[in-house]
């Protein structure tokens, strides 16, 4: 996400925009006519893989789907770098996610046609970035944005490129996690390199007046050796209509999804609820990534 | 005093001479340059050798004089060296290390997950940069880890 200027962003965004419609059925286009858009996800993935089948359909392109990696080539010990140059000879694009670190960028150096990163390793998932600037642009303002990550902030790869690609636009950030699970150190500092105001707390109730956009994430149960630290977090970091009470009337909830009990159920039909929405927006983002990545739109 | 010096490592006549190692270096700037057991030419190094400026690792390679891209490489783990080409026993160029901007198949990253650590068909690449604070750091362009210490102890 870093190679991306706030300009870039703006008209991925901007295109997006005027692909809406035709992401909510309300109109056709024919961009991807002919094009043939081959997904690789060799980790389980719903909403990514099918929001890019129904972005490339949404566009008339037609979708190369490689299935489960247990009856693919890869079982017979293929390289990913030889799965790549096939591949490259059947598509017009190559979305790709994989579980090493990396393997986008060293996929881009053995395909004939160019790569989209679904999702590498524990490190990057740009598009997922760009799908939440959507909603941000879309439901709020993405200018000075005073915003709250929650939750997972150590491990969450979502929130960290979500932090440097607002830090292009100055938002004011405020860190929300119990203190194992606080947003790594050198993160911190990058973004406070950048002129980003950064404050650290853990409790939301303390902060829920004071921001235009609460971005939750998941707390994985897995990340604690005490189970009994987990429950008391997991009740912490918890987004109820109660604590909403002192919410900015303008304050939009959003989630990568899935979520467990982050939020409660009582806050899906509030107007601060943004996630499902959120959803949504990744179809209209994946369909101007994919139409700029083919050059049917320049 | 000269006499005893000289017997420690003999002058050569052809080849290159690295000064002013980082003293215990001596055999990672071998391993940073792909010196090998298939390596044929004659090398003789000292380590711990006192120096003007305090101890030092000297290696000398006899009939072979490296590219300035392979010595630059010992740059990054000892920034002050400095090369001289012998010809005929005379030094005929002296030049220090620089610091290359970038780096192919010579350090391993340190993230056990990333893609240049698998069986794939690729070397490992990293950006070199250069802060007054930490040294030298090295940015793996495939998973963008960073490694600031112990550099020598990743060399492939």
């Amino acid at each position: 996400m870093k190679d991306f200027s706030r300009k870039e962003i703006d008209y991925v965004l901007d295109t997006a925009e005027k692909l809406e419609p035709v992401a909510r059925g309300e109109e056709r286009s024919r961009l991807l006519d002919g094009k043939i858009i081959a997904l690789l996800f060799f980790e389980p993935s719903t909403r990514t893989r099918l929001s890019f089948e129904a972005a490339t359909q949404r566009l008339g392109g037609q979708v190369l789907n490689l299935g489960s990696v247990e009856a693919s080539s890869v079982m017979k010990g293929e390289n990913l770098a030889d799965t790549i140059r096939v591949i490259s000879n059947y598509a017009d694009l190559i979305v790709l996610r994989h579980p090493l670190d990396g393997s986008a960028r060293m996929a881009a150096e053995f395909s004939s046609v160019p790569i989209i990163n679904g999702g590498d390793g524990s490190l990057h998932h740009p598009t997922q970035t760009f799908l939440d600037l959507y909603t941000i642009r879309r439901e709020s303002h993405l200018e000075g944005l005073k915003i709250a990550m929650a939750g997972d902030l150590k491990y969450g790869r979502t929130v960290h490129s979500l932090c440097h690609a607002l830090s292009l636009y100055g938002a004011e950030i405020t860190l929300v996690s119990p203190p194992e699970l606080r947003m790594p150190l050198e993160i911190v500092r990058d973004l406070q390199k950048n002129n980003i105001r950064i404050r650290e707390t853990d409790s939301l109730e303390k902060i829920i007046g004071d921001v235009e956009v609460l971005y939750m994430t998941r707390v994985q149960r897995e990340r604690f050796p005490d189970p009994e630290e987990y429950e008391k977090v997991k009740n912490k970091l918890r987004v109820t209509s109660d604590l909403l009470k002192n919410a900015d009337p303008s304050l939009k909830i959003l989630h990568p999804l899935p979520r467990v009990n982050e939020i409660s159920p009582e806050v899906d039909s509030t107007p601060y609820a943004c996630y499902f929405e959120q959803a949504f927006y990744g179809v209209p983002t994946r369909m101007a990534l994919l139409a700029l990545a083919t050059g049917v739109i320049e | 005093m000269k006499e005893k010096r000289d017997l420690k490592i003999q002058a050569i006549e052809n080849g290159t001479v690295i000064d002013h190692i980082k003293a215990g270096q001596a055999l990672n700037v071998l391993r940073i340059l792909g010196i090998s057991n298939a390596f044929r030419a004659t090398i003789s190094f000292v380590m711990n050798a006192p120096g003007a400026a305090g101890i030092k690792d000297v290696v000398k390679i006899e009939g072979k004089e490296l590219s300035v891209e392979e010595l630059n490489r010992i740059a990054l783990i000892s920034p002050k060296a400095t090369i001289n080409i012998i010809r005929d026993f005379e030094v005929v160029q002296k030049n220090n290390v620089v610091l290359p901007s970038y780096v192919e198949g010579v350090v391993r990253c340190i993230n056990p997950n990333c893609i240049s650590n698998s069986s794939e068909p690729i070397k490992s690449k990293f950006s070199v940069l250069q802060s007054e604070e930490e040294g030298v750091i090295l940015r793996c362009l495939y998973c963008e880890h960073v490694i600031s210490e112990n550099i020598a102890e990743n060399l492939l």
